[in-house]
């Protein structure tokens, strides 16, 4: 666990200097703990202190940037087990696996479709993060032509160089040099080259326990003792693989990973956890993948990206790293549901994005065409917003004017949410011309709202 | 520093629920655990996915979700046959959706009657629910329980508004129930005790905190789920403590993803795919969230959940 303000403060020079800019080192310990403030401030820390300092202070998981430049993506510095009790912070990695012996056409189309993968889904921009390239062949010089296939056509997708020889593994590694890759593989055998390739050349260190390799496996408390070794060599970008690779291993072991971390502040487990989810069934894959969403894993390697597969692979990753606290929004403006024609029904609702999704299936569900007016409330729900005044007669009157939905449209009717029933006198006084009509209190309603309307 | 796993024990358990009769019952709940977590932990049950069919032809389903079902769904008896004698279903639900008022407003007693016939022709278990009218299942499933009599069948879905009724009917033929709240702790545990409050024994419940389908508010139900879970493993909250049920099937063929063309979304890939992962993956999510019953529609997508789940669960 993190230190206390209380702790924190036993071990600052209890001067009130007030150089830190706070009026006491209490104050200024208390600030500390919360993590509002550097303890760079402190002019007056000796250097050892400083360090526990900030050690203790690191988020549990440690925080790693993979790749540069506009595609690069951070990962860790989760703090939490449960998405409810703060949020999740660093949306988990895809990465493409790439075969050392694929042909160069096929190699080439798999990169292609790691640069297409792009699509855009609630305002966000998604997309397969990174390329593992594997030394399946076991050769040095396959490797080599790959890796200088994708450093060409892919020089800014993140990438991940898996293999277990050192020899191999320079030569390719050497090629992302100043893109800050990560080396998978190291493992207790290979350690020692293994993190001076990676200290050489700026690359994150991927650890194995040995199991994974088919290997007795030590677990846990192996993994974690091959880490404290690694760390002495003088690694500090790390991802981790316990080798789990059925889904029951990989949820355990992701548990009890995160678990040390983030409750025990355990600094050996601390790190990204890599997931190897590939399957000969991609269905099957897409779900081991979800297992890696849902329960903590950083980057998920995946065998192949088809579209579908990539759209509910992003769908959930975006729903599971939604920061609870922040109600989803979705975009203000008139959304047409089928195709309405001139005559067609006109609702009006916020944009919450949960009653968006409610209210436009529950229209999609009715059949009849209708414009969906969805009006910016800072993402809250209808009566949340109408309390906060955020969706009011004003308001409602102003967008609709301003919407441009009177060129669309040749009625001057509005239905409003039956829960604000009240703002419906106030809106016709400020909407000249308009009639407001009341809509059902709950979506569910709306299909045979409309049909008694329509009929 | 040596590592030792921080293993979790909690005070409280879920119950475990037994549905249908004789040899053919099906048992889900039961573990002390977050889902899954047999390493510290009793899992004594693995979650149950049942089938979902419904009293009239399945016309608002997508062509997709229609298409294996195409030469049985006309008719109720024929379509649970096929679940349970081709599909190998552990349990069916059988979704009375005829009966609203919007379909073809059929009457309590043509419900009746479905039930009956289809009770006559599985031997699974059964799971019976309305049409999601508030008003209308008060009627509906208070028929379709006692034409369920003692055949020992969850029927649901029990609401703030129409509770009542339908628990004294479960209370007297003898069904477990499903309270469904939206998506919020506290409705739920409300209702949970409004409903043992009438006699009801807590042991038969099952909550149904509302599903979401993937990109539709799933992360609402998955924390809500979550925090149930929570509640009634760390707190030891009793009226927490019943298994959770997930509605996937009916949640996720409605969303555009599930639907629309690869000619209109060429960026979306295959729909038939798109449809099976999207209902795989919302199933898969909600188990991890704590749902230990199930409600699925597609075989592919069921049987990659039941595979997967093997691999959860494997000893």
């Amino acid at each position: 666990m993190a230190l206390t303000g209380v702790e924190i403060f036993k071990l600052l020079p209890k001067t009130n200097c007030k150089k830190c800019g706070y009026p006491t080192c209490l104050a200024f310990a208390m600030k500390l703990a919360q993590g509002q403030v550097s303890i760079d401030s402190c002019p007056d820390i000796p250097e050892d202190i400083k360090q526990k300092l900030a050690e203790a202070s690191a988020p549990p998981v440690k925080p790693i940037i993979f790749g540069v430049g506009d595609k690069a993506v951070k990962m860790g510095e989760e703090t939490v087990l449960f998405r409810h009790d703060k949020r999740f912070v660093n949306p988990c990695v895809f990465a493409l696996e790439i075969k050392d012996t694929l042909s160069e056409a096929d190699i080439n189309s798999k990169i292609e479709e790691v640069i297409n993968s792009e699509i855009e889904r609630v305002g966000q921009r998604l997309r397969i993060d990174a390329i593992a390239l594997t030394n399946d062949s076991n050769n040095v010089s396959k490797l080599n032509a790959a890796a200088k296939l994708i450093a060409t056509k892919a020089p800014d997708v993140p990438i991940i160089i898996c293999t277990g020889n050192p020899e191999a593994a320079e030569i390719a590694v050497k090629q992302f040099a100043d893109k800050k890759p990560i080396l998978y593989g190291a493992n207790p055998e290979n350690a020692e080259s293994m993190a001076s390739i990676a200290k050489n050349y700026k690359a994150i260190l991927g650890v194995v326990a040995s199991s994974a390799f088919g290997g007795s496996g030590g677990g846990l408390d192996e993994l974690s003792a091959f880490i404290e070794r690694i760390k002495s060599l003088g690694i500090v970008d790390i991802v981790i693989d316990s080798g789990a690779r059925k889904a029951k291993d990989i949820l355990r072991d992701n548990t009890l990973i995160r678990r040390a971390a983030v409750k025990k502040n355990f600094k050996p487990l601390g790190y990204p956890i890599i997931t190897f989810a590939q399957r000969g069934d991609s269905l099957i894959e897409s779900i081991i993948a979800t297992i890696g969403v849902a329960k903590y894993s950083s980057i998920i390697v995946l065998s192949s990206i088809e579209k579908w597969k990539n759209l509910a692979l992003f769908t959930l990753r975006q729903n599971i790293y939604t920061d609870p606290q922040v109600p989803m929004q979705v975009e203000q403006k008139i959304y047409k549901i089928g195709e309405p024609k001139p005559d067609s029904p006109l609702f009006i609702t916020t944009n919450f994005s949960l009653t968006y999704f409610i209210v436009s299936g529950e229209i999609e569900n009715s059949k009849v065409p209708s414009y969906l007016a969805v009006m910016d409330c800072e993402g809250l729900s209808v009566l949340t917003a109408w309390a906060a005044g955020k969706f009011t007669a004003a308001k409602i009157a102003q967008f609709i004017k301003e919407s441009g939905i009177e060129n669309n449209i040749k009625h001057r009717e509005l239905i409003i949410p039956g829960y604000v029933a009240i703002l419906s006198g106030a809106i016709e006084d400020k909407l000249e011309g308009w009639k407001i009509t009341v809509g059902p209190r709950e979506a569910n309603g709306i299909p045979a709202f409309l049909r008694s309307k329509t009929t | 520093m040596a590592f030792t796993p921080s293993k979790e024990t909690y005070t409280g358990k879920v119950y475990s629920v037994t549905i249908g009769t004789d040899e053919n019952t099906v048992t889900f709940g039961g573990e002390n655990v977050l889902p899954f977590y047999t390493f510290e932990g009793v899992v004594p049950n693995r979650p149950v996915i049942a089938y979902e069919i419904q009293d009239v032809p399945p016309d608002d389903w997508p062509e997709n979700i229609q298409k294996p079902f195409k030469t049985v769904s006309n008719d109720p008896i024929t379509w649970a046959k096929f679940c349970q004698d081709v599909l190998k279903a552990k349990a069916i639900t059988l979704r009375l959706k005829g009966t609203h008022p919007d379909s073809q407003n059929r009457s309590p007693e043509d419900a009746a009657k479905t039930v009956k016939d289809v009770l006559s022709a599985i031997n699974v278990p059964l799971i019976l629910l309305g049409s999601n009218h508030t008003e209308k299942d008060a009627a509906v499933l208070v028929a379709a329980a006692e034409a369920a009599k003692d055949k020992n069948c969850i029927i649901g879905k029990a609401q703030e508004a129409n509770y009542k009724t339908i628990v004294a009917a479960a209370i007297a033929h003898n069904h477990k129930l499903i309270a469904m709240s939206e998506l919020d702790v506290n409705l739920s545990k409300q209702l949970n005790i409004l409903i043992t409050q009438m006699g009801f024994d807590r042991e038969k419940l099952i909550i149904d905190p509302m599903c979401s389908a993937l990109g539709y508010g799933l992360e609402y139900t998955y924390s809500v789920m979550e925090r149930i879970r929570l509640a009634a493993l760390a707190q030891n909250d009793l009226s927490m403590q019943p298994p959770m049920l997930g509605d996937i099937g009916m949640y996720v063929w409605k969303v555009k993803e599930t639907q629309a063309s690869e000619t209109d979304m060429p960026q979306w890939g295959s729909t038939e795919e798109r449809g099976i992962t999207w209902e795989a993956v919302t199933a898969i999510a909600l188990l991890l969230a704590g749902a230990e019953l199930l409600i699925m529609r597609h075989p592919k997508a069921v049987e990659a959940v039941e595979k997967v789940i093997d691999e959860l669960v494997e000893v």
